[in-house]
């Protein structure tokens, strides 16, 4: 190739090169499309999955119970004082299960029913109402609405997440005729071929043998177990209600994947719960527990207020400690502090410290707070300080950045009128920087309100069920109860503890929203 | 009376102390300047108002530096003294026994209600509270003495011609100076506590058997070889890496290089979300979804391996919790450390090295790769430094889906503990600082202190040199 | 000048008329320039011979370093910088959609105002763009291009016994001859030279100077300055830019002697700039 062949058009082989060139330029440009998608797509899946399932917990279902207040079963001889009532779980429990076995007779007939009747309220789900009447005895011996939360499985499966099942429109019936014991036979021409080619595809794939799906034919408030289905009839197994309800009814079937045993839920619970939503009493509700309710060994009762307060607690002491000390230790080493070694120490020193795992400031917690200064464990005032530790650098190392945008011509100007070093300072650079120094706390806060490792290494992981009322109390935080209710095994606990993270990330949300807020209105370009 | 001194609630008290003596010594420093004010005929070196906080200074500094002495020492001092005091059958006690009796005794007399304890006990309270009193008085009195004495002596220092400006500015400064100290004390703190408490394990277990046993059972205090420990930790933040160095750098090499400015505007912060989930809810995300995926991969790639008669017993250890599904999360979440400080250095590569290499007729991602990216390299070596760093260092991920079983497996499947994991696991038991178990717990801190620290000491630097080079 | 040893890669025993008069290489109709909505080139339409140095000149910001990027489409590379008008290299117009810049680039070299060796060796600097390009067969072909090029920019005696060393070791007027040299070392039929003393010492800018004097012999050279004495010294043709206009181009005798323009004369006498 010499200058005077080379021409315009490239030859041949040039051009081939310059197309492979051009490809590998393409490909580049796609890997980094990918990922960026890749990133972000793993972003959305994390707050999809989340956000969906605190959707769910962001509602439960609560039953209505008409109770009468009977004076002798709540407030009995000896034990009516308000404060009495108020601890009488007990009582206002049997008003609400004697009202559910009044509902359902039924259930009456042996132990196992009765057991799984009761299952239907946690006994401490009674408390609100017992306090309530505390405050107002004037309602005893009268009738009140009580409404008291569902039992947490019982939820999940109202809200379509606790049990696979399958609802079928059965056809017209005909008739039902007894059937030996507790059995009648319900008939209807063509009524269950819908059903039978759901339960097709229901028994594809499982093994012969395998325990068979459950089918529930709900008419009403009543509802049976089918068994020995054809087309047209089927044997009908009432677990509540009465047989009537179902001639002359178009009832629904539900085909009920998994096996009883294997379920948390029985077909009776389900059969009754359906009864309850059929009578109106069943309804759902925002879950405002979740906010002023505390922690609950019951999914149904559990709340975040203990570790809402515990949180706010503990940010006030590490505010009240990181934010002096950072900033005033920033306005030393950026204002006065001689430009030596002994300052470069201090620097590195600093950069270092904020890049140290969160989990070692957790030992030097333990070690320090609690072993060498005998202070209480679980208290949010340790959890601050240790928390205030590892946010302190990041305040410096933001209050300083603010500092060092401040010009110098401000500082010329304010000594130059015969200010002193500190009043230029104080007077004139640091209200400059303010601003910057502000948003910068922040965001160091807004980490140490996320921050789990080194307050489990305190103690702060207990089970506390009270509001603590001040820096010394046992306490726990947000993103520590996260930790605990993700570790309980339930199903129940997961959408909860999705929503506990949703409260948390609004939270570091408004903090966030916060310092945006304020750079917009802030921001100086000098 | 001791006793009832041994229940004032001394924080608020000492708080109250503070700004009381503070304020007093203020008014009077400022009335006596005014007064000075008058009296003379020139003028005075400072304003009153500074007359005033010099004598305030001098009089609030005693009652902090009391009152800090108190918080340090009260308890102890208290302690040292009822042990001393204790009847001879408590010399059976172990020292943790101890320790948790004096605790419910101080639980004990703060609530003043010990109805039901045994009478021993009621004593050692009573005995407790007098003491605590005698303590609480002493410090009360020295206080007052402390705090009187400065304000007369700064107050009698007073005349026109007194620097009082510059003397309290020269005490702002020496504030500003201790509050920059806290950072090189917390450094310290961690340091000593780290080594006290590690030297005390290695006492008990030898360095060597620690950093080189293959056998870790903490928990029965029998076995401390940490080799498992250090291998699940370097296999996570492998893992980790492997996902967060390749998405984080292509993502950042496309935002500075590719994207358009109002791409970039709206990519960027989303990115750095992911720096701001806290990582509990990353450790949630992976024990919910990610390790739940993983199991049913491994377990479709057993169950096809035989099938395809390429194994005749599952090959992946589908566990629960599993190194992958932790390291992946983890990935995830140190994208941003990657991305955003690679992002920086590479916009910190001048435009002019751009400019030669278009100018040469290279293509834009001949640009990007022949001399882009080499120039930067330093900076992009930093941020995976730092991210390393990160991953190493984070708990809450691994101690939510890395599982709790040391062993040392290249099983991606199968679950791996790491060095935080054990940490929070060998702390949260309810257990004495003088229990090898909670003393190997510190020696596993020392260790990771000092990995993190190599990787955050030496990436900072390079970072500094880098910014130097291009300022 | 002429080594004659190594491969022929560049042929140097060519020579052609050295004529101004000759059949331009560059040929501009009508360029327009915008960033965003601000216009900074004004219908600008102007020549440039082959094997001769042309200069533009012109105060501070009136469009000659915008005008000089347009040649190899540096322009390209700016965001919301849009270029109209023909530029006409061998009858085509290289602003035409189908012409690959990349190409182009090979064809225009460019030396810019701040030296910029890469931050590798000085091999690597130079051995870089016949590299992508593909133009050298083997490592020996390679070693030739380079030390052709480091000789041709009068470098070679300075640096040839350390090559391997970072080409940002070198003092500020050598890294901008190693400039030149990696521009040469793509056989370019085109050198364009955005100030490229303004960054040098006197004793430094006048061997880059002596350098295109030499240079001219083979390459139609552009170089935008902002020192008329220079533009007199090297130039054979100058081109005067006011405001993103071409105010007089023509001769560098006649413009600098003896100018048309009313506003040339002002400039060169120092009056306004």
């Amino acid at each position: 190739m010499t200058d005077t062949a080379r021409t315009s058009t490239p030859s041949a082989a040039a051009a081939k090169h310059l197309k492979r060139r051009r490809a590998a330029d393409g490909r580049f440009r796609y890997y980094g499309l990918i990922a960026i998608l890749a990133a972000l797509g793993a972003l959305a899946v994390l707050v999809l999955t989340i956000g969906s399932q605190a959707l769910s917990a962001a509602t439960y279902h609560v039953v209505r119970y008409d109770v009468t207040l009977d004076p002798a079963v709540i407030a009995p001889e000896g034990a009516n004082r308000p404060a009495d009532i108020a601890r009488n779980v007990d009582g206002f429990y049997g008003l609400v299960r004697d009202n559910l076995l009044e509902t359902f007779p039924e259930a009456e007939s042996d132990r196992v029913s009765r057991r799984e009747l009761s299952d239907f309220v946690t006994r401490l789900a009674v408390l609100p109402t017992a306090k309530m009447i505390a405050n107002s005895p004037e309602l005893v011996g009268g009738d009140i609405a009580m409404t008291a939360p569902l039992n947490d499985d019982l939820d999940l499966y109202l809200k379509g997440q606790g049990v696979r099942e399958r609802k079928i429109k059965a056809g017209q019936i005909t008739a039902v005729a007894a059937d030996g014991q507790a059995g009648y036979r319900v008939t209807g021409a063509g009524a269950f071929d819908a059903l039978m080619a759901g339960l097709a595809v229901a028994n594809v794939g499982r093994a012969k043998g395998a325990a068979q799906v459950d089918v529930l034919l709900t008419a009403g408030v009543s509802t049976g177990r089918l068994t020995d289905i054809t087309s047209g009839s089927a044997r009908l197994e009432l677990l509540t209600g009465k047989a009537a309800d179902f001639s002359n009814s178009r009832p629904a079937a539900r085909i009920i994947v998994s096996p009883e045993a294997e379920r948390t839920i029985s077909d009776r619970q389900i059969a009754w719960v359906l009864a309850l939503k059929e009578m109106g009493r069943v309804e759902r509700v925002p879950r405002w527990t979740l906010l002023t309710n505390s922690d609950s060994t019951y999914p149904e009762l559990a709340g975040g207020l203990a570790a809402i307060v515990g949180s706010l607690l503990t940010m006030l002491v590490t505010a009240m400690v990181a934010m002096p000390i950072g900033i005033l230790a920033a306005v030393y080493l950026e204002e006065f502090a001689p430009r030596n070694r002994v300052t470069e120490f201090f620097e590195v020193n600093i950069n270092n410290l904020a890049a140290v795992p969160s989990i070692v400031f957790g030992l030097l917690g333990a070690a320090l707070y609690i072993n060498f200064l005998g202070m209480p464990r679980s208290a949010p005032l340790v959890g601050g300080l240790v928390l205030a530790l590892m946010t302190f650098p990041v305040v410096i190392i933001a209050s300083r950045a603010a500092l060092k945008a401040v010009p110098p011509s401000v500082r010329s100007g304010a000594l130059a009128v015969g200010a002193s070093q500190m009043q230029t300072v104080f007077h004139h650079v640091v209200p400059l920087a303010a601003p910057g120094i502000l948003t910068g706390a922040i965001l160091g806060m807004a980490r140490a309100l996320g921050e789990t490792a080194p307050l489990l290494l305190i103690g702060m992981v207990a089970f506390v069920g009270d509001v603590p009322s001040g820096p010394t109390d046992e306490s726990t935080v947000m993103p520590v109860l996260i930790f605990s209710w993700s570790n309980n095994a339930e199903r129940a606990w997961e959408p909860l503890t999705s929503a506990m993270i949703v409260i948390l990330l609004a939270f570091l949300l408004l903090m966030n929203g916060l310092v945006v807020f304020l750079r917009r209105k802030y921001e100086r370009r000098w | 009376m001791l006793q009832q001194l041994g229940q004032l609630p001394m924080g608020w008290l000492l708080i109250a102390l503070i700004a009381v003596f503070g304020s007093a010594a203020f008014f009077i420093g400022r009335v006596r300047a005014e007064r000075l004010l008058l009296s003379t005929t020139g003028r005075m070196h400072s304003r009153p108002n500074y007359h005033g906080y010099y004598v305030a200074m001098w009089s609030a500094v005693p009652v902090m530096l009391v009152a800090a002495g108190y918080a340090i020492f009260a308890e102890q001092l208290t302690r040292t003294q009822l042990t001393r005091e204790l009847p001879s059958s408590f010399s059976a006690l172990s020292a943790a026994e101890l320790q948790s009796y004096l605790e419910s005794v101080r639980m004990a007399a703060g609530t003043a209600a010990s109805a039901g304890a045994d009478r021993v006990f009621q004593a050692v309270t009573n005995r407790y509270l007098e003491l605590r009193g005698l303590v609480n008085a002493g410090t009360l009195v020295l206080l007052g003495i402390l705090a009187s004495a400065g304000m007369f002596w700064a107050q009698r220092r007073l005349k026109p011609s007194f620097r009082a400006r510059a003397l309290v500015e020269n005490g702002m400064e020496l504030v500003l100076f201790v509050c920059a100290g806290v950072a090189i004390a917390t450094t310290a703190g961690i340091v000593l506590s780290l080594l006290y408490e590690s030297l005390q394990f290695f006492q008990k277990v030898s360095a060597w058997d620690f950093l080189t046993g293959t056998r870790w059972n903490a928990q029965t205090e029998a076995e401390f070889g940490a080799l498992p420990l250090f291998f699940g930790t370097f296999m996570i933040a492998l893992i980790a890496m492997l996902v967060a160095a390749p998405i984080g750098l292509f993502s950042a090499i496309f935002l500075s290089e590719y994207a358009s400015p109002k791409a970039r505007g709206w990519i960027k912060p989303i990115l750095e979300i992911l720096a701001g989930i806290p990582t509990v809810v990353y450790g949630f995300f992976a024990l919910l979804v990610v390790a739940p995926a993983i199991r049913t991969a491994a377990i479709w790639v057993n169950e096809t391996a035989i099938q395809l008669g390429l194994a005749s017993e599952p090959i992946l250890a589908a566990q629960p919790t599993s190194a992958l599904a932790a390291g992946l999360v983890m990935g995830i979440m140190v994208i941003p450390f990657v991305s955003s400080l690679s992002d920086d250095v590479i916009n910190a590569v001048p435009q002019t090295l751009r400019d030669a290499a278009y100018a040469l007729g290279a293509t834009k991602s001949e640009t990007v790769k022949q001399v882009v990216v080499p120039a930067a390299l330093p900076g992009i070596i930093a941020a995976l430094l730092l991210a390393v760093s990160r991953a190493i260092g984070e708990t809450m991920i691994v101690v939510m889906a890395a599982g709790k079983s040391a062993r040392i497996s290249m099983d991606p499947t199968s679950d791996l503990t790491t060095i935080t994991v054990q940490i929070v696991s060998l702390m949260t038991g309810e257990t004495g600082f003088d229990d090898p178990k909670t003393l190997s717990a510190f020696a596993l801190g020392l260790v990771l202190f000092i990995v993190t620290l190599a990787f955050n000491v030496v990436a900072l630097r390079v970072v500094k040199k880098y910014r130097e080079k291009y300022d | 000048m002429d080594t004659g040893q190594g491969t022929a890669m560049i042929d140097d025993s060519l020579t052609l008329p050295r004529a101004a008069e000759a059949a331009p290489r560059i040929d501009c109709r009508n360029i327009k320039v915008y960033y965003g909505q601000a216009q900074a080139i004004h219908d600008v339409s102007m020549t440039f011979p082959d094997r001769a140095v042309t200069a533009l000149i012109g105060p501070s910001g009136c469009g000659k370093s915008t005008f000089l990027r347009c040649l190899n489409r540096m322009n390209d590379t700016i965001e919301n910088c849009r270029v109209e008008g023909e530029i006409l290299m061998d009858g085509e117009n290289i602003n035409d959609a189908d012409i690959d810049p990349v190409l182009l680039r090979s064809r225009v070299g460019m030396v810019f105002q701040k030296p910029n060796p890469f931050p590798k060796s000085i091999y690597d600097n130079i051995a870089y763009g016949p590299r992508i390009h593909g133009l050298a067969n083997g490592r020996e072909d390679l070693d030739a291009i380079v030390e052709k090029s480091l000789r041709r920019a009068g470098l070679w005696e300075e640096v040839k016994d350390r090559l391997t060393a970072p080409g940002t070791s070198l003092s500020g007027g050598q890294q901008q001859r190693l400039c030149i040299a990696r521009a040469i070392a793509v056989q370019p039929e085109v050198i364009l030279m955005d100030e490229p003393c303004s960054a040098l010492d006197p004793i430094a800018t006048a061997r880059i100077e002596e350098l295109i004097d030499e240079l001219r012999n083979r390459y139609c050279i552009v170089i935008v300055t902002h020192s008329m004495q220079q533009a007199a010294r090297v130039s054979q043709r100058t081109a005067f830019f006011h405001l993103g206009h071409v105010v007089e181009l023509g001769d560098t005798n006649q413009i600098f002697t003896n100018p048309r323009e009313k506003r040339t004369e002002d400039y060169i006498t120092g009056r306004f700039g």
